[in-house]
Protein backbone atom coordinates (compact mmCIF):
# COMPACT_ATOMS: atom_id res chain seq x y z
CA UNK A 1 0.00 0.00 0.00
CA UNK A 2 3.13 2.21 0.34
CA UNK A 3 2.76 5.11 -1.94
CA UNK A 4 6.26 5.96 -2.88
CA UNK A 5 7.89 2.54 -4.68
CA UNK A 6 11.37 3.04 -6.16
CA UNK A 7 12.13 0.99 -8.75
CA UNK A 8 15.06 -1.03 -8.13
CA UNK A 9 15.25 -3.90 -9.90
CA UNK A 10 17.90 -6.22 -8.02
CA UNK A 11 17.96 -4.76 -4.52
CA UNK A 12 19.80 -6.75 -1.75
CA UNK A 13 17.26 -7.49 0.42
CA UNK A 14 16.05 -9.22 -2.56
CA UNK A 15 18.37 -11.59 -2.72
CA UNK A 16 16.34 -14.96 -0.83
CA UNK A 17 18.01 -16.14 2.35
CA UNK A 18 19.07 -19.34 1.24
CA UNK A 19 21.43 -17.90 -0.70
CA UNK A 20 22.76 -15.25 1.44
CA UNK A 21 23.81 -18.11 3.50
CA UNK A 22 25.07 -20.75 1.30
CA UNK A 23 27.37 -18.03 -0.98
CA UNK A 24 29.91 -16.88 2.09
CA UNK A 25 29.68 -20.41 3.35
CA UNK A 26 30.56 -22.01 0.22
CA UNK A 27 33.69 -19.39 -0.48
CA UNK A 28 34.69 -20.00 2.82
CA UNK A 29 34.87 -24.09 2.35
CA UNK A 30 36.98 -23.12 -0.74
CA UNK A 31 39.44 -20.88 0.81
CA UNK A 32 39.58 -23.95 4.04
CA UNK A 33 40.42 -25.78 0.69
CA UNK A 34 42.80 -24.26 -0.77
CA UNK A 35 44.93 -23.06 2.47
CA UNK A 36 45.04 -26.52 3.55
CA UNK A 37 46.47 -27.70 -0.06
CA UNK A 38 48.70 -24.20 0.22
CA UNK A 39 50.27 -25.11 3.53
CA UNK A 40 51.43 -29.21 2.71
CA UNK A 41 52.24 -28.41 -1.24
CA UNK A 42 54.63 -25.59 -0.67
CA UNK A 43 55.46 -26.79 2.85
CA UNK A 44 54.93 -24.08 4.80
CA UNK A 45 56.31 -24.40 8.54
CA UNK A 46 53.10 -24.43 11.08
CA UNK A 47 55.12 -22.06 13.07
CA UNK A 48 54.23 -19.39 10.35
CA UNK A 49 50.96 -20.52 8.92
CA UNK A 50 49.78 -23.49 10.20
CA UNK A 51 47.14 -25.91 7.99
CA UNK A 52 43.36 -25.69 9.14
CA UNK A 53 43.75 -29.00 10.05
CA UNK A 54 46.12 -28.24 12.76
CA UNK A 55 43.84 -25.27 14.00
CA UNK A 56 41.34 -27.71 14.52
CA UNK A 57 43.70 -30.16 16.32
CA UNK A 58 44.59 -27.54 19.06
CA UNK A 59 41.51 -26.64 18.99
CA UNK A 60 40.47 -30.28 20.21
CA UNK A 61 43.78 -30.88 22.13
CA UNK A 62 43.42 -27.98 24.56
CA UNK A 63 39.49 -27.40 24.47
CA UNK A 64 39.20 -27.66 28.33
CA UNK A 65 41.71 -24.71 28.63
CA UNK A 66 40.53 -22.73 25.84
CA UNK A 67 36.91 -23.11 26.81
CA UNK A 68 37.70 -21.57 30.33
CA UNK A 69 39.25 -18.85 28.37
CA UNK A 70 36.65 -18.28 25.92
CA UNK A 71 33.93 -17.96 28.95
CA UNK A 72 36.37 -15.86 30.72
CA UNK A 73 36.28 -13.30 27.85
CA UNK A 74 32.55 -13.60 27.08
CA UNK A 75 32.00 -12.97 30.85
CA UNK A 76 33.44 -9.74 30.64
CA UNK A 77 32.32 -8.76 27.27
CA UNK A 78 28.79 -9.27 28.33
CA UNK A 79 28.83 -7.48 32.06
CA UNK A 80 30.81 -4.64 29.84
CA UNK A 81 28.14 -4.40 27.17
CA UNK A 82 25.11 -5.00 29.84
CA UNK A 83 26.55 -2.17 32.23
CA UNK A 84 27.89 0.21 29.19
CA UNK A 85 24.33 -0.08 27.85
CA UNK A 86 22.46 0.94 31.18
CA UNK A 87 24.61 3.88 31.99
CA UNK A 88 24.86 5.41 28.34
CA UNK A 89 21.18 5.31 28.06
CA UNK A 90 20.84 6.35 31.77
CA UNK A 91 23.34 9.59 31.08
CA UNK A 92 21.82 10.08 28.47
CA UNK A 93 18.35 10.01 29.34
CA UNK A 94 20.20 12.67 32.09
CA UNK A 95 21.09 14.75 29.12
CA UNK A 96 18.28 15.20 27.80
CA UNK A 97 16.19 16.44 30.64
CA UNK A 98 18.99 19.05 31.47
CA UNK A 99 20.93 20.63 29.00
CA UNK A 100 23.23 22.04 31.83
CA UNK A 101 23.87 18.72 32.56
CA UNK A 102 24.39 17.99 28.70
CA UNK A 103 27.04 21.07 28.25
CA UNK A 104 29.00 20.04 31.53
CA UNK A 105 29.32 16.47 31.26
CA UNK A 106 29.65 15.74 27.57
CA UNK A 107 32.97 16.83 27.08
CA UNK A 108 34.46 14.46 29.65
CA UNK A 109 32.32 11.71 27.93
CA UNK A 110 34.50 12.67 24.75
CA UNK A 111 37.72 12.82 26.35
CA UNK A 112 36.96 9.47 27.62
CA UNK A 113 35.96 8.25 24.45
CA UNK A 114 39.04 9.65 22.77
CA UNK A 115 41.43 8.50 25.14
CA UNK A 116 43.17 5.49 23.96
CA UNK A 117 42.35 2.12 26.70
CA UNK A 118 45.69 0.89 26.02
CA UNK A 119 46.63 4.16 27.55
CA UNK A 120 44.49 3.97 30.68
CA UNK A 121 44.95 0.65 31.62
CA UNK A 122 48.27 1.01 33.42
CA UNK A 123 46.55 3.41 36.08
CA UNK A 124 42.89 1.54 36.20
CA UNK A 125 45.17 -1.69 37.16
CA UNK A 126 47.14 -0.02 39.90
CA UNK A 127 43.94 1.36 40.88
CA UNK A 128 41.70 -1.87 41.29
CA UNK A 129 44.74 -3.57 42.66
CA UNK A 130 46.64 -6.03 40.63
CA UNK A 131 44.93 -8.92 42.66
CA UNK A 132 41.61 -8.03 40.40
CA UNK A 133 42.45 -8.17 36.87
CA UNK A 134 39.27 -8.99 35.64
CA UNK A 135 37.27 -6.09 37.57
CA UNK A 136 39.86 -3.53 35.30
CA UNK A 137 39.11 -5.79 32.26
CA UNK A 138 35.69 -4.92 32.91
CA UNK A 139 36.17 -1.29 33.47
CA UNK A 140 38.05 -0.71 30.50
CA UNK A 141 35.78 -2.65 27.90
CA UNK A 142 33.05 -0.80 29.81
CA UNK A 143 34.73 2.65 28.90
CA UNK A 144 35.13 1.47 25.30
CA UNK A 145 31.70 0.43 24.97
CA UNK A 146 30.14 3.46 26.71
CA UNK A 147 30.76 6.29 24.45
CA UNK A 148 28.52 5.21 21.11
CA UNK A 149 25.34 4.41 23.50
CA UNK A 150 25.51 7.58 25.18
CA UNK A 151 25.72 9.17 21.96
CA UNK A 152 23.20 7.56 19.93
CA UNK A 153 21.07 7.48 22.79
CA UNK A 154 21.14 11.27 22.73
CA UNK A 155 21.25 11.95 19.07
CA UNK A 156 17.55 9.77 19.13
CA UNK A 157 16.07 11.43 22.47
CA UNK A 158 16.57 15.02 20.85
CA UNK A 159 15.13 13.62 17.38
CA UNK A 160 11.78 13.60 17.98
CA UNK A 161 9.13 15.09 15.25
CA UNK A 162 8.18 18.35 16.10
CA UNK A 163 4.62 17.93 15.65
CA UNK A 164 4.71 15.14 17.87
CA UNK A 165 6.04 17.25 20.61
CA UNK A 166 3.42 19.42 19.97
CA UNK A 167 1.00 16.80 20.31
CA UNK A 168 2.07 15.84 23.74
CA UNK A 169 1.81 19.59 24.79
CA UNK A 170 -1.77 19.71 23.62
CA UNK A 171 -3.11 16.90 25.99
CA UNK A 172 -0.64 17.87 28.58
CA UNK A 173 1.64 15.19 28.88
CA UNK A 174 4.08 14.87 31.63
CA UNK A 175 7.71 14.29 31.75
CA UNK A 176 7.74 10.71 32.30
CA UNK A 177 4.96 10.22 29.80
CA UNK A 178 6.49 12.38 27.46
CA UNK A 179 9.99 10.06 27.89
CA UNK A 180 8.02 6.94 27.77
CA UNK A 181 5.49 7.31 25.30
CA UNK A 182 7.41 9.74 22.81
CA UNK A 183 11.35 10.09 23.37
CA UNK A 184 12.25 6.12 24.01
CA UNK A 185 10.13 5.02 20.88
CA UNK A 186 11.54 7.68 18.70
CA UNK A 187 15.25 6.67 20.14
CA UNK A 188 14.84 3.07 19.54
CA UNK A 189 16.21 2.70 15.95
CA UNK A 190 19.75 5.09 17.27
CA UNK A 191 19.70 3.33 20.87
CA UNK A 192 19.78 -0.15 18.65
CA UNK A 193 22.38 1.34 16.35
CA UNK A 194 24.57 2.26 18.95
CA UNK A 195 24.25 -1.59 21.19
CA UNK A 196 25.43 -2.88 17.91
CA UNK A 197 28.51 -0.70 17.37
CA UNK A 198 29.28 -0.60 21.33
CA UNK A 199 28.93 -4.87 21.30
CA UNK A 200 31.73 -5.88 19.08
CA UNK A 201 33.65 -2.16 21.24
CA UNK A 202 33.02 -4.39 24.44
CA UNK A 203 34.82 -7.25 22.59
CA UNK A 204 37.56 -5.38 21.29
CA UNK A 205 37.79 -3.48 24.65
CA UNK A 206 38.01 -6.82 26.55
CA UNK A 207 41.05 -7.92 24.50
CA UNK A 208 42.86 -4.98 24.23
CA UNK A 209 42.46 -4.64 27.88
CA UNK A 210 43.79 -7.60 28.84
CA UNK A 211 47.03 -7.98 26.47
CA UNK A 212 47.55 -4.89 28.55
CA UNK A 213 47.05 -5.93 31.60
CA UNK A 214 49.26 -8.58 31.01
CA UNK A 215 49.30 -12.08 33.01
CA UNK A 216 48.20 -11.80 36.74
CA UNK A 217 45.02 -13.73 36.70
CA UNK A 218 43.93 -13.01 33.40
CA UNK A 219 42.88 -16.07 31.45
CA UNK A 220 40.94 -14.63 28.69
CA UNK A 221 41.29 -15.39 25.25
CA UNK A 222 43.60 -12.94 24.34
CA UNK A 223 45.80 -13.85 26.86
CA UNK A 224 46.33 -17.34 25.32
CA UNK A 225 47.07 -15.71 22.31
CA UNK A 226 49.80 -13.71 23.80
CA UNK A 227 51.13 -17.24 26.14
CA UNK A 228 50.52 -19.52 22.57
CA UNK A 229 52.79 -16.59 20.67
CA UNK A 230 55.12 -16.73 23.55
CA UNK A 231 55.40 -20.49 23.07
CA UNK A 232 55.64 -20.29 19.51
CA UNK A 233 52.77 -22.66 19.41
CA UNK A 234 50.97 -20.64 16.45
CA UNK A 235 47.84 -23.36 16.18
CA UNK A 236 46.99 -22.44 19.27
CA UNK A 237 46.97 -18.88 18.83
CA UNK A 238 44.88 -19.66 15.79
CA UNK A 239 42.39 -21.69 17.64
CA UNK A 240 42.03 -18.45 19.99
CA UNK A 241 41.49 -16.22 17.38
CA UNK A 242 38.90 -18.26 15.70
CA UNK A 243 37.03 -18.51 19.25
CA UNK A 244 37.10 -14.48 19.29
CA UNK A 245 35.92 -14.26 15.94
CA UNK A 246 33.27 -16.37 17.19
CA UNK A 247 32.11 -14.06 20.04
CA UNK A 248 32.28 -10.99 17.80
CA UNK A 249 29.75 -13.14 15.42
CA UNK A 250 27.53 -14.23 18.17
CA UNK A 251 27.38 -10.95 19.45
CA UNK A 252 26.40 -9.45 15.73
CA UNK A 253 24.00 -11.37 14.88
CA UNK A 254 21.79 -11.22 18.47
CA UNK A 255 21.81 -7.71 17.95
CA UNK A 256 20.37 -7.60 14.77
CA UNK A 257 18.07 -10.30 15.37
CA UNK A 258 16.58 -8.02 18.51
CA UNK A 259 17.60 -4.83 15.91
CA UNK A 260 14.45 -6.72 13.29
CA UNK A 261 12.52 -8.10 16.34
CA UNK A 262 11.39 -4.70 17.51
CA UNK A 263 11.78 -2.71 14.69
CA UNK A 264 10.12 -4.91 11.41
CA UNK A 265 7.11 -3.65 12.20
CA UNK A 266 7.31 0.04 11.61
CA UNK A 267 10.72 1.07 10.96
CA UNK A 268 11.66 2.18 7.07
CA UNK A 269 15.28 0.13 7.48
CA UNK A 270 13.20 -3.38 8.35
CA UNK A 271 10.59 -2.46 5.65
CA UNK A 272 10.59 -4.72 2.64
CA UNK A 273 9.36 -2.86 -0.34
CA UNK A 274 6.96 -5.35 -2.49
CA UNK A 275 7.90 -3.14 -5.90
CA UNK B 1 -13.94 32.65 36.66
CA UNK B 2 -17.24 31.40 38.78
CA UNK B 3 -19.82 32.94 36.41
CA UNK B 4 -17.65 30.58 33.81
CA UNK B 5 -20.27 27.84 32.57
CA UNK B 6 -19.01 24.71 33.47
CA UNK B 7 -18.02 22.65 30.36
CA UNK B 8 -18.53 19.14 29.59
CA UNK B 9 -15.26 17.07 30.13
CA UNK B 10 -16.63 13.56 29.53
CA UNK B 11 -13.90 11.13 30.09
CA UNK B 12 -16.25 7.92 30.03
CA UNK B 13 -15.78 6.47 26.86
CA UNK B 14 -18.67 3.98 26.80
CA UNK B 15 -21.24 6.06 25.98
CA UNK B 16 -21.59 7.28 22.44
CA UNK B 17 -20.53 10.90 21.15
CA UNK B 18 -22.39 13.64 23.42
CA UNK B 19 -23.83 15.25 20.72
CA UNK B 20 -27.17 15.22 21.85
CA UNK B 21 -25.89 16.86 24.99
CA UNK B 22 -24.81 19.94 23.32
CA UNK B 23 -27.45 20.28 20.30
CA UNK B 24 -30.39 21.91 21.97
CA UNK B 25 -28.65 24.87 23.19
CA UNK B 26 -26.24 25.57 20.63
CA UNK B 27 -28.13 28.53 19.37
CA UNK B 28 -29.04 29.82 23.05
CA UNK B 29 -25.34 29.82 24.00
CA UNK B 30 -23.59 31.59 20.59
CA UNK B 31 -26.01 34.96 21.65
CA UNK B 32 -25.09 34.62 25.48
CA UNK B 33 -21.43 34.38 25.33
CA UNK B 34 -19.15 33.70 22.70
CA UNK B 35 -16.94 30.32 22.79
CA UNK B 36 -13.61 31.98 21.99
CA UNK B 37 -12.47 35.68 21.63
CA UNK B 38 -9.04 37.02 20.75
CA UNK B 39 -8.70 40.58 21.54
CA UNK B 40 -5.68 42.79 20.10
CA UNK B 41 -3.65 39.43 19.14
CA UNK B 42 -0.28 40.39 18.56
CA UNK B 43 2.37 37.68 17.76
CA UNK B 44 6.18 38.89 17.41
CA UNK B 45 8.63 36.47 16.40
CA UNK B 46 12.12 36.03 17.70
CA UNK B 47 13.81 37.68 15.47
CA UNK B 48 11.67 40.68 16.22
CA UNK B 49 9.46 39.86 12.56
CA UNK B 50 5.68 40.93 13.50
CA UNK B 51 4.25 37.76 12.32
CA UNK B 52 0.42 38.60 13.71
CA UNK B 53 -1.12 42.49 14.24
CA UNK B 54 -3.76 43.16 16.43
CA UNK B 55 -6.61 40.27 15.52
CA UNK B 56 -9.89 40.40 16.94
CA UNK B 57 -11.77 37.30 16.60
CA UNK B 58 -14.38 36.05 18.57
CA UNK B 59 -15.87 32.55 17.76
CA UNK B 60 -19.16 31.23 18.40
CA UNK B 61 -20.87 27.74 18.98
CA UNK B 62 -20.71 25.59 16.27
CA UNK B 63 -19.54 27.90 13.81
CA UNK B 64 -17.19 26.71 11.25
CA UNK B 65 -14.60 28.95 10.32
CA UNK B 66 -12.03 28.74 7.83
CA UNK B 67 -8.70 30.97 8.18
CA UNK B 68 -8.05 31.65 4.28
CA UNK B 69 -4.78 33.81 3.59
CA UNK B 70 -1.78 33.72 1.79
CA UNK B 71 0.99 31.25 2.87
CA UNK B 72 3.23 32.64 5.60
CA UNK B 73 0.68 35.30 6.84
CA UNK B 74 0.68 33.46 10.13
CA UNK B 75 -2.79 31.53 9.74
CA UNK B 76 -0.84 28.46 11.42
CA UNK B 77 0.61 30.65 14.28
CA UNK B 78 -2.51 32.07 14.99
CA UNK B 79 -4.27 28.52 15.34
CA UNK B 80 -1.53 26.89 17.39
CA UNK B 81 -2.04 30.02 19.84
CA UNK B 82 -5.81 29.40 20.30
CA UNK B 83 -4.55 25.57 20.92
CA UNK B 84 -2.24 27.05 23.80
CA UNK B 85 1.06 25.63 21.98
CA UNK B 86 3.37 29.06 21.60
CA UNK B 87 3.16 32.09 23.44
CA UNK B 88 1.44 35.17 22.22
CA UNK B 89 3.21 38.39 22.37
CA UNK B 90 0.32 40.64 22.83
CA UNK B 91 -3.64 40.93 23.54
CA UNK B 92 -5.36 37.92 25.00
CA UNK B 93 -7.60 34.72 23.76
CA UNK B 94 -10.27 33.83 26.00
CA UNK B 95 -12.45 31.37 26.47
CA UNK B 96 -15.54 32.74 27.80
CA UNK B 97 -17.43 29.33 28.79
CA UNK B 98 -14.43 27.10 30.12
CA UNK B 99 -13.24 26.28 33.42
CA UNK B 100 -9.87 27.48 34.43
CA UNK B 101 -6.75 25.30 35.94
CA UNK B 102 -5.04 25.36 38.90
CA UNK B 103 -2.35 27.05 36.74
CA UNK B 104 -4.54 29.98 35.49
CA UNK B 105 -5.14 28.32 31.94
CA UNK B 106 -8.78 27.96 30.25
CA UNK B 107 -9.29 23.90 29.80
CA UNK B 108 -9.42 24.48 26.09
CA UNK B 109 -11.38 21.31 25.55
CA UNK B 110 -10.19 20.80 21.91
CA UNK B 111 -8.94 18.55 18.95
CA UNK B 112 -5.83 19.99 17.25
CA UNK B 113 -5.38 18.39 13.30
CA UNK B 114 -1.61 19.28 12.24
CA UNK B 115 -0.87 19.56 8.49
CA UNK B 116 1.00 16.37 8.29
CA UNK B 117 -0.82 13.45 10.17
CA UNK B 118 1.60 13.07 12.67
CA UNK B 119 1.09 9.80 13.50
CA UNK B 120 3.42 7.88 15.67
CA UNK B 121 5.39 5.11 13.11
CA UNK B 122 5.68 2.73 16.01
CA UNK B 123 2.22 2.52 17.38
CA UNK B 124 -0.83 0.78 15.49
CA UNK B 125 -3.59 2.95 14.18
CA UNK B 126 -5.62 1.61 17.33
CA UNK B 127 -2.39 3.07 19.58
CA UNK B 128 -1.95 6.14 17.66
CA UNK B 129 -6.17 6.94 18.21
CA UNK B 130 -5.55 5.76 21.78
CA UNK B 131 -2.77 8.20 22.88
CA UNK B 132 -4.85 11.09 24.02
CA UNK B 133 -6.65 9.27 26.28
CA UNK B 134 -3.05 7.19 27.23
CA UNK B 135 -2.12 10.59 27.99
CA UNK B 136 -5.00 11.68 30.59
CA UNK B 137 -4.64 8.18 32.43
CA UNK B 138 -7.61 6.12 30.69
CA UNK B 139 -6.91 2.40 30.61
CA UNK B 140 -7.00 0.74 27.45
CA UNK B 141 -10.15 -1.61 28.62
CA UNK B 142 -11.61 1.56 29.33
CA UNK B 143 -10.51 3.38 26.08
CA UNK B 144 -11.54 0.71 23.98
CA UNK B 145 -14.72 1.19 23.14
CA UNK B 146 -14.70 5.10 22.75
CA UNK B 147 -11.24 4.37 19.89
CA UNK B 148 -13.15 1.88 18.21
CA UNK B 149 -16.12 4.67 17.84
CA UNK B 150 -13.95 6.64 16.29
CA UNK B 151 -11.96 4.27 13.88
CA UNK B 152 -15.28 3.64 12.66
CA UNK B 153 -16.46 6.99 12.32
CA UNK B 154 -13.75 7.97 9.82
CA UNK B 155 -14.15 4.20 8.37
CA UNK B 156 -10.71 2.73 9.08
CA UNK B 157 -12.53 -0.40 11.00
CA UNK B 158 -10.28 -2.73 8.58
CA UNK B 159 -7.13 -0.97 9.23
CA UNK B 160 -7.53 -0.71 13.89
CA UNK B 161 -4.27 -2.78 13.83
CA UNK B 162 -2.21 -1.41 10.70
CA UNK B 163 1.29 0.82 10.90
CA UNK B 164 1.16 3.99 9.74
CA UNK B 165 3.64 2.99 6.90
CA UNK B 166 0.98 0.68 5.95
CA UNK B 167 -2.06 3.72 5.26
CA UNK B 168 -1.86 5.82 2.32
CA UNK B 169 -1.66 9.79 2.37
CA UNK B 170 -5.62 9.68 3.20
CA UNK B 171 -6.02 7.23 5.24
CA UNK B 172 -3.32 8.77 7.97
CA UNK B 173 -5.16 12.03 7.69
CA UNK B 174 -8.20 9.83 8.82
CA UNK B 175 -6.39 8.43 11.70
CA UNK B 176 -4.97 11.90 12.78
CA UNK B 177 -8.68 13.33 12.50
CA UNK B 178 -10.05 10.84 14.95
CA UNK B 179 -7.15 11.31 17.03
CA UNK B 180 -8.36 14.45 17.67
CA UNK B 181 -11.86 13.10 17.66
CA UNK B 182 -11.43 10.73 20.57
CA UNK B 183 -11.19 13.09 23.57
CA UNK B 184 -15.10 14.34 22.61
CA UNK B 185 -13.58 17.99 21.59
CA UNK B 186 -16.09 20.65 21.51
CA UNK B 187 -13.78 22.55 19.36
CA UNK B 188 -11.55 20.90 15.96
CA UNK B 189 -8.98 22.89 14.85
CA UNK B 190 -7.29 21.89 11.82
CA UNK B 191 -4.37 23.11 9.98
CA UNK B 192 -4.43 22.60 6.18
CA UNK B 193 -5.54 19.22 6.81
CA UNK B 194 -5.44 18.09 3.52
CA UNK B 195 -3.46 20.27 1.73
CA UNK B 196 -0.72 17.51 0.60
CA UNK B 197 -3.46 15.00 -0.48
CA UNK B 198 -5.02 14.83 -4.20
CA UNK B 199 -7.66 16.12 -4.89
CA UNK B 200 -10.23 13.28 -5.12
CA UNK B 201 -9.38 12.27 -1.50
CA UNK B 202 -9.77 16.08 -0.58
CA UNK B 203 -12.98 16.35 -1.49
CA UNK B 204 -13.91 12.46 0.13
CA UNK B 205 -12.01 13.82 3.47
CA UNK B 206 -14.41 17.43 2.93
CA UNK B 207 -17.51 15.68 2.55
CA UNK B 208 -16.63 13.01 5.38
CA UNK B 209 -15.55 16.06 7.94
CA UNK B 210 -18.82 17.78 6.85
CA UNK B 211 -21.36 14.72 7.95
CA UNK B 212 -18.93 14.43 11.24
CA UNK B 213 -19.01 18.18 11.94
CA UNK B 214 -22.75 18.25 11.35
CA UNK B 215 -23.53 14.95 13.57
CA UNK B 216 -21.14 15.87 16.63
CA UNK B 217 -21.71 19.79 16.58
CA UNK B 218 -18.43 20.82 17.26
CA UNK B 219 -16.82 24.50 16.79
CA UNK B 220 -14.58 24.19 13.38
CA UNK B 221 -11.54 26.48 12.60
CA UNK B 222 -10.23 25.48 10.11
CA UNK B 223 -6.77 26.59 8.04
CA UNK B 224 -6.21 26.61 4.57
CA UNK B 225 -5.29 28.67 1.32
CA UNK B 226 -7.79 27.16 -1.16
CA UNK B 227 -10.36 29.52 -1.79
CA UNK B 228 -12.95 26.36 -2.83
CA UNK B 229 -12.47 24.52 -0.02
CA UNK B 230 -13.15 27.28 2.73
CA UNK B 231 -16.27 28.63 0.50
CA UNK B 232 -17.56 24.80 -0.17
CA UNK B 233 -16.66 23.84 3.63
CA UNK B 234 -17.43 26.52 6.04
CA UNK B 235 -20.44 29.13 7.14
CA UNK B 236 -17.56 32.03 7.90
CA UNK B 237 -14.57 32.66 6.18
CA UNK B 238 -12.06 34.98 7.74
CA UNK B 239 -9.23 35.95 5.37
CA UNK B 240 -5.72 37.34 6.81
CA UNK B 241 -3.49 39.67 5.01
CA UNK B 242 0.15 39.42 4.41
CA UNK B 243 2.54 39.30 6.96
CA UNK B 244 2.06 40.71 9.31
CA UNK B 245 -1.18 38.96 9.47
CA UNK B 246 -4.49 41.30 10.06
CA UNK B 247 -7.84 39.90 9.69
CA UNK B 248 -9.32 42.07 6.56
CA UNK B 249 -12.58 40.25 5.63
CA UNK B 250 -15.18 38.31 7.23
CA UNK B 251 -17.67 36.82 5.38
CA UNK B 252 -20.47 34.60 5.66
CA UNK B 253 -21.31 31.68 3.71
CA UNK B 254 -25.52 31.51 4.30
CA UNK B 255 -25.97 28.22 2.52
CA UNK B 256 -27.78 25.28 4.44
CA UNK B 257 -26.25 22.15 4.94
CA UNK B 258 -25.75 19.43 3.91
CA UNK B 259 -24.12 20.66 0.99
CA UNK B 260 -23.12 18.23 -1.94
CA UNK B 261 -22.07 17.97 -5.41
CA UNK B 262 -25.11 20.26 -6.37
CA UNK B 263 -23.55 22.81 -4.13
CA UNK B 264 -20.10 22.65 -5.61
CA UNK B 265 -21.53 22.98 -9.12
CA UNK B 266 -24.41 25.82 -8.39
CA UNK B 267 -23.65 29.47 -9.22
CA UNK B 268 -23.97 30.78 -5.61
CA UNK B 269 -21.16 29.03 -5.03
CA UNK B 270 -19.30 30.49 -8.13
CA UNK B 271 -20.19 33.79 -6.62
CA UNK B 272 -18.41 33.06 -3.40
CA UNK B 273 -15.41 31.89 -4.90
CA UNK B 274 -15.46 34.84 -6.72
CA UNK B 275 -16.07 37.08 -3.70
CA UNK B 276 -13.81 35.31 -1.38
CA UNK B 277 -11.06 35.12 -4.11
CA UNK B 278 -11.48 38.83 -4.71
CA UNK B 279 -10.87 39.31 -1.13
CA UNK B 280 -7.72 37.03 -0.53
CA UNK B 281 -5.86 39.05 -4.28
CA UNK B 282 -6.56 42.37 -1.98
CA UNK B 283 -4.83 40.41 0.86
CA UNK B 284 -2.22 39.23 -1.23
CA UNK B 285 -1.23 43.01 -2.09
CA UNK B 286 2.56 43.86 -0.82
CA UNK B 287 3.37 40.38 -1.29
CA UNK B 288 4.27 40.27 -4.95
CA UNK B 289 7.39 42.15 -4.59
CA UNK B 290 8.42 39.34 -1.94
CA UNK B 291 7.57 36.38 -3.64
CA UNK B 292 10.20 35.29 -5.29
Amino acid sequence: MGETKTATAAAPGEVPFSVRLMVPIILGICIIAFWEFAVYYWKIPKFIFPAPSMIVQALIADFPTLMASLWTTVKVTLSAFFIASFLGIAVAVLFVQSRVLEISLFPYAVILQVTPVVAIAPFILIWVGLDHVERALLILATIVAFFPILSNTALGLKSVDHNLRNLFDLYGASRFQRLRELEFPSALPYILGGLKISGGLALIGAVVAEFVAGSGTGSGLAWRIVESANQLNIPRMFAALLLLSIIGIAIFFTLSWVESLLLHKWHESAVRREN
Amino acid sequence: MTDAIPIEVTTSVDTPVAADALSPSVAGQTKRRPLITLSDVRKIYRGGTLALADVNLTVGNGEFISILGPSGCGKSTLLRMIAGLGGISGGAIDWPQSRYNAHGEPIRDLGFVFQEPTLMPWATVFNNIYLPLKLSGVSRRGAEARVKDVIAMVGLEKFAHAYPRQLSGGMKMRVSIARALVVKPRVLLLDEPFAALDEITRFRLNNDLLRLWQDQKWTVIFVTHSVFESVYLSNRIVVMSARPGRIIADLSIPVPYPRGEAFRMSTDYNEFCRTTSTELSRAMVGVAEEEH
